[in-house]
Protein backbone atom coordinates (compact mmCIF):
# COMPACT_ATOMS: atom_id res chain seq x y z
CA UNK A 1 0.00 0.00 0.00
CA UNK A 2 1.01 3.53 -1.07
CA UNK A 3 2.13 5.92 1.78
CA UNK A 4 0.33 9.15 1.88
CA UNK A 5 -2.98 10.53 3.80
CA UNK A 6 -5.93 8.34 3.14
CA UNK A 7 -7.82 11.70 1.12
CA UNK A 8 -4.58 11.50 -1.22
CA UNK A 9 -4.84 8.15 -2.05
CA UNK A 10 -8.67 8.12 -3.21
CA UNK A 11 -8.40 11.44 -4.90
CA UNK A 12 -8.91 11.51 -8.70
CA UNK A 13 -10.30 7.86 -8.49
CA UNK A 14 -13.90 8.44 -8.88
CA UNK A 15 -16.81 5.79 -8.16
CA UNK A 16 -15.48 3.41 -10.58
CA UNK A 17 -12.61 3.47 -9.30
CA UNK A 18 -9.92 3.78 -12.78
CA UNK A 19 -12.49 6.64 -14.63
CA UNK A 20 -10.14 9.11 -14.18
CA UNK A 21 -7.89 7.46 -16.36
CA UNK A 22 -9.73 6.19 -18.83
CA UNK A 23 -11.13 9.55 -19.46
CA UNK A 24 -7.32 11.19 -20.00
CA UNK A 25 -6.77 8.46 -22.26
CA UNK A 26 -9.75 8.85 -24.33
CA UNK A 27 -8.72 12.43 -24.47
CA UNK A 28 -4.52 11.43 -25.06
CA UNK A 29 -5.47 9.25 -27.65
CA UNK A 30 -8.03 11.60 -29.54
CA UNK A 31 -4.92 13.95 -29.88
CA UNK A 32 -2.62 11.70 -31.01
CA UNK A 33 -5.52 9.65 -33.75
CA UNK A 34 -6.03 13.47 -34.34
CA UNK A 35 -2.36 13.68 -35.95
CA UNK A 36 -2.10 9.83 -37.31
CA UNK A 37 -5.41 10.21 -39.42
CA UNK A 38 -4.22 13.48 -41.04
CA UNK A 39 -1.42 11.41 -42.10
CA UNK A 40 -3.56 8.80 -43.57
CA UNK A 41 -5.66 11.52 -45.53
CA UNK A 42 -2.55 13.73 -47.08
CA UNK A 43 -0.93 9.86 -47.84
CA UNK A 44 -4.04 8.55 -49.25
CA UNK A 45 -4.31 11.86 -51.33
CA UNK A 46 -0.97 11.54 -52.61
CA UNK A 47 -0.77 7.70 -53.86
CA UNK A 48 0.06 8.06 -57.34
CA UNK A 49 -2.65 4.18 -58.15
CA UNK A 50 -4.83 2.03 -55.57
CA UNK A 51 -3.19 -1.00 -57.35
CA UNK A 52 -1.47 -3.48 -55.59
CA UNK A 53 2.35 -2.83 -56.62
CA UNK A 54 1.84 0.77 -55.13
CA UNK A 55 -0.08 0.16 -51.78
CA UNK A 56 2.80 -2.55 -51.40
CA UNK A 57 5.03 0.09 -52.21
CA UNK A 58 3.65 2.48 -50.25
CA UNK A 59 3.72 -0.27 -46.88
CA UNK A 60 6.98 -1.77 -46.81
CA UNK A 61 8.59 1.99 -46.24
CA UNK A 62 9.31 2.50 -43.17
CA UNK A 63 8.24 5.91 -43.38
CA UNK A 64 4.67 4.40 -43.61
CA UNK A 65 4.78 1.12 -41.77
CA UNK A 66 5.55 2.68 -38.79
CA UNK A 67 3.19 5.30 -38.94
CA UNK A 68 0.60 3.04 -39.75
CA UNK A 69 1.33 0.53 -36.79
CA UNK A 70 1.16 3.97 -34.65
CA UNK A 71 -2.21 4.46 -36.03
CA UNK A 72 -3.58 0.92 -35.17
CA UNK A 73 -2.40 1.24 -31.85
CA UNK A 74 -3.56 5.02 -30.77
CA UNK A 75 -6.83 4.12 -32.85
CA UNK A 76 -7.60 0.73 -32.15
CA UNK A 77 -7.58 1.80 -27.99
CA UNK A 78 -8.83 5.15 -28.41
CA UNK A 79 -11.67 2.82 -30.25
CA UNK A 80 -11.66 0.13 -26.97
CA UNK A 81 -12.43 2.67 -24.77
CA UNK A 82 -15.03 4.54 -26.42
CA UNK A 83 -16.90 1.39 -27.36
CA UNK A 84 -16.56 0.28 -23.48
CA UNK A 85 -18.39 3.70 -22.80
CA UNK A 86 -21.04 3.24 -25.41
CA UNK A 87 -21.76 -0.71 -24.12
CA UNK A 88 -22.21 0.37 -20.43
CA UNK A 89 -24.55 3.42 -21.24
CA UNK A 90 -26.81 0.96 -22.79
CA UNK A 91 -26.44 -2.63 -21.50
CA UNK A 92 -27.20 -3.58 -18.07
CA UNK A 93 -25.85 -6.99 -15.95
CA UNK A 94 -24.89 -10.56 -17.41
CA UNK A 95 -25.40 -8.50 -20.77
CA UNK A 96 -22.96 -5.82 -20.16
CA UNK A 97 -20.46 -8.00 -19.13
CA UNK A 98 -20.44 -10.38 -22.01
CA UNK A 99 -20.56 -7.70 -24.77
CA UNK A 100 -17.69 -6.07 -23.29
CA UNK A 101 -15.91 -9.20 -23.33
CA UNK A 102 -16.80 -9.88 -27.34
CA UNK A 103 -15.99 -6.19 -27.49
CA UNK A 104 -12.28 -6.76 -26.00
CA UNK A 105 -11.98 -9.87 -28.22
CA UNK A 106 -12.76 -7.87 -30.84
CA UNK A 107 -10.55 -4.86 -30.75
CA UNK A 108 -7.59 -7.39 -30.55
CA UNK A 109 -7.98 -9.77 -32.69
CA UNK A 110 -8.17 -7.31 -35.49
CA UNK A 111 -5.54 -5.11 -33.92
CA UNK A 112 -2.80 -8.32 -33.97
CA UNK A 113 -4.11 -9.04 -37.01
CA UNK A 114 -3.47 -5.39 -38.43
CA UNK A 115 -0.38 -5.19 -37.02
CA UNK A 116 1.31 -8.47 -38.17
CA UNK A 117 -0.07 -7.64 -41.59
CA UNK A 118 2.25 -4.33 -41.84
CA UNK A 119 4.96 -5.84 -40.67
CA UNK A 120 4.77 -8.84 -43.16
CA UNK A 121 4.55 -6.22 -46.03
CA UNK A 122 7.69 -3.82 -44.35
CA UNK A 123 9.84 -6.90 -43.20
CA UNK A 124 9.11 -8.31 -46.99
CA UNK A 125 8.39 -12.16 -46.30
CA UNK A 126 7.34 -13.70 -49.66
CA UNK A 127 3.33 -13.89 -49.94
CA UNK B 1 -27.29 -1.82 -11.96
CA UNK B 2 -30.26 -3.01 -10.61
CA UNK B 3 -33.20 -3.55 -12.30
CA UNK B 4 -35.67 -0.74 -12.45
CA UNK B 5 -37.67 0.66 -9.56
CA UNK B 6 -41.24 0.92 -11.44
CA UNK B 7 -42.56 3.33 -9.16
CA UNK B 8 -39.90 6.05 -9.85
CA UNK B 9 -40.62 8.02 -13.41
CA UNK B 10 -38.06 7.39 -16.21
CA UNK B 11 -36.34 10.80 -17.67
CA UNK B 12 -37.76 12.17 -21.19
CA UNK B 13 -36.24 10.30 -23.82
CA UNK B 14 -35.32 11.30 -27.36
CA UNK B 15 -38.77 12.57 -29.03
CA UNK B 16 -38.96 14.75 -26.32
CA UNK B 17 -36.82 17.32 -26.83
CA UNK B 18 -36.58 19.96 -29.31
CA UNK B 19 -33.73 19.06 -32.01
CA UNK B 20 -31.11 21.59 -32.05
CA UNK B 21 -27.51 21.52 -33.25
CA UNK B 22 -25.92 21.15 -29.80
CA UNK B 23 -27.25 17.58 -29.60
CA UNK B 24 -27.63 16.73 -33.02
CA UNK B 25 -23.32 16.46 -32.51
CA UNK B 26 -23.81 14.83 -29.59
CA UNK B 27 -25.49 11.97 -31.46
CA UNK B 28 -23.16 12.15 -34.31
CA UNK B 29 -20.54 12.14 -32.36
CA UNK B 30 -21.47 8.55 -30.93
CA UNK B 31 -22.83 7.38 -34.40
CA UNK B 32 -19.50 8.35 -35.88
CA UNK B 33 -17.02 6.54 -33.13
CA UNK B 34 -19.07 3.41 -33.28
CA UNK B 35 -19.38 3.36 -37.05
CA UNK B 36 -15.64 3.96 -37.35
CA UNK B 37 -14.59 1.19 -35.06
CA UNK B 38 -16.75 -1.33 -36.49
CA UNK B 39 -17.44 -1.29 -40.43
CA UNK B 40 -14.09 1.34 -40.34
CA UNK B 41 -11.78 -0.88 -38.19
CA UNK B 42 -12.75 -4.25 -39.89
CA UNK B 43 -12.22 -2.27 -43.32
CA UNK B 44 -8.82 -1.39 -42.57
CA UNK B 45 -7.59 -4.95 -41.08
CA UNK B 46 -8.62 -6.37 -44.29
CA UNK B 47 -7.04 -4.04 -46.60
CA UNK B 48 -4.16 -4.31 -44.35
CA UNK B 49 -4.11 -8.41 -44.19
CA UNK B 50 -5.02 -8.25 -48.08
CA UNK B 51 -2.00 -6.37 -49.26
CA UNK B 52 0.09 -8.75 -46.77
CA UNK B 53 -1.38 -11.41 -47.91
CA UNK B 54 -0.68 -11.08 -51.93
CA UNK B 55 -1.74 -10.20 -55.16
CA UNK B 56 -4.94 -12.10 -55.19
CA UNK B 57 -6.35 -11.27 -52.03
CA UNK B 58 -6.11 -8.13 -52.45
CA UNK B 59 -7.76 -8.39 -55.98
CA UNK B 60 -10.71 -9.90 -53.99
CA UNK B 61 -10.78 -7.07 -51.52
CA UNK B 62 -10.61 -4.27 -54.80
CA UNK B 63 -13.37 -5.89 -56.97
CA UNK B 64 -15.82 -5.66 -53.44
CA UNK B 65 -15.50 -1.50 -53.78
CA UNK B 66 -14.36 -0.99 -57.63
CA UNK B 67 -15.73 -1.39 -61.25
CA UNK B 68 -13.37 -3.25 -63.47
CA UNK B 69 -11.87 -0.16 -65.05
CA UNK B 70 -10.23 0.18 -61.36
CA UNK B 71 -12.95 3.21 -60.76
CA UNK B 72 -15.38 2.80 -57.66
CA UNK B 73 -18.33 1.65 -57.31
CA UNK B 74 -21.32 2.25 -55.64
CA UNK B 75 -20.68 0.13 -52.71
CA UNK B 76 -17.34 2.23 -53.19
CA UNK B 77 -18.64 5.39 -53.11
CA UNK B 78 -21.19 4.78 -50.13
CA UNK B 79 -18.60 3.54 -47.96
CA UNK B 80 -15.56 5.77 -48.65
CA UNK B 81 -17.98 8.97 -48.68
CA UNK B 82 -19.80 7.78 -45.89
CA UNK B 83 -16.73 7.06 -43.81
CA UNK B 84 -14.78 10.01 -44.62
CA UNK B 85 -17.74 12.20 -43.75
CA UNK B 86 -17.95 10.30 -40.27
CA UNK B 87 -14.23 11.00 -39.86
CA UNK B 88 -14.31 14.67 -40.57
CA UNK B 89 -17.67 15.11 -38.32
CA UNK B 90 -16.02 12.87 -35.31
CA UNK B 91 -12.99 14.81 -35.87
CA UNK B 92 -14.72 17.92 -35.72
CA UNK B 93 -16.43 17.46 -32.63
CA UNK B 94 -14.04 15.84 -31.15
CA UNK B 95 -11.72 18.56 -31.00
CA UNK B 96 -14.66 20.86 -30.10
CA UNK B 97 -14.44 18.39 -27.03
CA UNK B 98 -11.26 18.94 -25.97
CA UNK B 99 -12.13 22.84 -25.34
CA UNK B 100 -14.93 22.05 -24.04
CA UNK B 101 -13.22 19.74 -21.19
CA UNK B 102 -10.87 22.44 -20.23
CA UNK B 103 -14.31 24.32 -19.61
CA UNK B 104 -14.27 26.77 -22.82
CA UNK B 105 -17.46 27.44 -24.87
CA UNK B 106 -20.28 27.00 -22.95
CA UNK B 107 -21.85 30.20 -23.54
CA UNK B 108 -25.50 29.30 -25.37
CA UNK B 109 -24.68 30.97 -28.48
CA UNK B 110 -21.51 29.93 -29.50
CA UNK B 111 -21.50 26.60 -28.61
CA UNK B 112 -24.53 26.18 -30.68
CA UNK B 113 -22.25 28.22 -33.67
CA UNK B 114 -19.69 25.51 -32.75
CA UNK B 115 -22.05 22.56 -33.67
CA UNK B 116 -22.65 24.22 -36.50
CA UNK B 117 -19.64 24.89 -37.28
CA UNK B 118 -18.40 20.79 -37.14
CA UNK B 119 -20.95 20.22 -39.40
CA UNK B 120 -20.25 22.83 -42.03
CA UNK B 121 -16.66 21.37 -41.73
CA UNK B 122 -17.37 17.61 -42.01
CA UNK B 123 -19.17 18.30 -45.61
CA UNK B 124 -16.57 21.13 -46.60
CA UNK B 125 -13.44 18.79 -45.92
CA UNK B 126 -15.62 15.39 -47.30
CA UNK B 127 -16.33 17.72 -50.36
CA UNK B 128 -12.75 19.00 -50.70
CA UNK B 129 -11.25 15.38 -50.38
CA UNK B 130 -13.29 14.11 -52.90
CA UNK B 131 -12.81 16.53 -55.46
CA UNK B 132 -9.04 16.55 -54.79
CA UNK B 133 -9.01 12.77 -55.38
CA UNK B 134 -11.40 13.37 -58.72
CA UNK B 135 -9.26 15.44 -60.36
CA UNK B 136 -5.70 14.61 -59.61
C1 LIG C 1 -9.70 12.48 -35.66
C2 LIG C 1 -9.28 12.19 -34.50
C3 LIG C 1 -10.22 11.91 -33.35
C4 LIG C 1 -10.53 12.76 -32.34
C5 LIG C 1 -10.02 14.19 -32.15
C6 LIG C 1 -11.42 12.06 -31.45
C7 LIG C 1 -11.95 12.58 -30.28
C8 LIG C 1 -12.81 11.92 -29.43
C9 LIG C 1 -13.24 12.40 -28.13
C10 LIG C 1 -12.82 13.71 -27.47
C11 LIG C 1 -14.08 11.48 -27.60
C12 LIG C 1 -14.79 11.54 -26.26
C13 LIG C 1 -16.21 12.02 -26.42
C14 LIG C 1 -17.02 11.96 -25.16
O1 LIG C 1 -16.46 11.80 -24.08
O2 LIG C 1 -18.24 12.02 -25.28
C15 LIG C 1 -14.21 10.40 -28.57
C16 LIG C 1 -15.02 9.30 -28.42
C17 LIG C 1 -15.04 8.20 -29.27
N1 LIG C 1 -14.24 8.02 -30.41
FE1 LIG C 1 -12.97 9.41 -31.18
N2 LIG C 1 -11.66 10.81 -31.95
C18 LIG C 1 -10.93 10.66 -33.12
C19 LIG C 1 -10.89 9.54 -33.95
C20 LIG C 1 -11.63 8.36 -33.75
C21 LIG C 1 -11.61 7.21 -34.62
C22 LIG C 1 -10.77 7.09 -35.89
C23 LIG C 1 -12.48 6.28 -34.08
C24 LIG C 1 -12.88 4.89 -34.52
C25 LIG C 1 -12.19 4.08 -35.25
C26 LIG C 1 -13.06 6.85 -32.88
C27 LIG C 1 -13.99 6.22 -32.08
C28 LIG C 1 -14.56 6.78 -30.96
C29 LIG C 1 -15.61 6.16 -30.17
C30 LIG C 1 -16.26 4.79 -30.41
C31 LIG C 1 -15.91 7.06 -29.12
C32 LIG C 1 -16.95 6.89 -28.01
C33 LIG C 1 -18.21 7.64 -28.40
C34 LIG C 1 -19.17 7.91 -27.27
O3 LIG C 1 -18.89 7.59 -26.11
O4 LIG C 1 -20.24 8.45 -27.56
N3 LIG C 1 -12.51 8.12 -32.72
N4 LIG C 1 -13.42 10.70 -29.69
C1 LIG D 1 -32.13 14.44 -27.09
C2 LIG D 1 -31.32 14.81 -26.19
C3 LIG D 1 -30.04 14.10 -25.86
C4 LIG D 1 -29.11 13.52 -26.68
C5 LIG D 1 -29.10 13.41 -28.19
C6 LIG D 1 -28.07 13.00 -25.82
C7 LIG D 1 -26.94 12.33 -26.28
C8 LIG D 1 -25.93 11.92 -25.47
C9 LIG D 1 -24.73 11.25 -25.90
C10 LIG D 1 -24.43 10.85 -27.34
C11 LIG D 1 -23.96 11.03 -24.83
C12 LIG D 1 -22.60 10.38 -24.77
C13 LIG D 1 -21.52 11.35 -25.17
C14 LIG D 1 -21.00 12.12 -24.03
O1 LIG D 1 -20.72 11.54 -22.97
O2 LIG D 1 -20.79 13.32 -24.18
C15 LIG D 1 -24.65 11.57 -23.68
C16 LIG D 1 -24.18 11.52 -22.39
C17 LIG D 1 -24.91 11.93 -21.30
N1 LIG D 1 -26.18 12.49 -21.29
FE1 LIG D 1 -27.27 12.91 -22.89
N2 LIG D 1 -28.40 13.26 -24.52
C18 LIG D 1 -29.60 13.93 -24.51
C19 LIG D 1 -30.31 14.38 -23.43
C20 LIG D 1 -29.88 14.25 -22.12
C21 LIG D 1 -30.62 14.68 -20.97
C22 LIG D 1 -31.97 15.37 -21.04
C23 LIG D 1 -29.87 14.38 -19.89
C24 LIG D 1 -30.13 14.59 -18.42
C25 LIG D 1 -31.27 14.93 -17.92
C26 LIG D 1 -28.66 13.76 -20.34
C27 LIG D 1 -27.66 13.31 -19.54
C28 LIG D 1 -26.51 12.75 -19.99
C29 LIG D 1 -25.43 12.31 -19.12
C30 LIG D 1 -25.39 12.40 -17.60
C31 LIG D 1 -24.44 11.79 -19.95
C32 LIG D 1 -23.10 11.23 -19.52
C33 LIG D 1 -22.08 12.32 -19.60
C34 LIG D 1 -20.69 11.82 -19.42
O3 LIG D 1 -20.51 10.62 -19.27
O4 LIG D 1 -19.79 12.66 -19.43
N3 LIG D 1 -28.70 13.68 -21.72
N4 LIG D 1 -25.86 12.11 -24.10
Amino acid sequence: MRSGTAIGRVRGLGSAKSGTHHWLNQRLTAGSNFLLVVWLLISILRQPSFDYAAMHLWLSNPWAAIPMVLLVASIFYHMRLGLQVVIEDYEQDQNRVALLVVMNLFVFTIAAIAIFSILKIAFGAAA
Amino acid sequence: MAARNTARPLSPHLQIWKWGPNMLVSILHRATGTGMATVGAALLVWFLAAVAAGPESYATFRDVFTVQSGGLNIIGYVVGIGLTACLFQHMANGIRHLFMDVGAGFELKSNKLQAQATMIFAVVMTVAFWLYLGIK
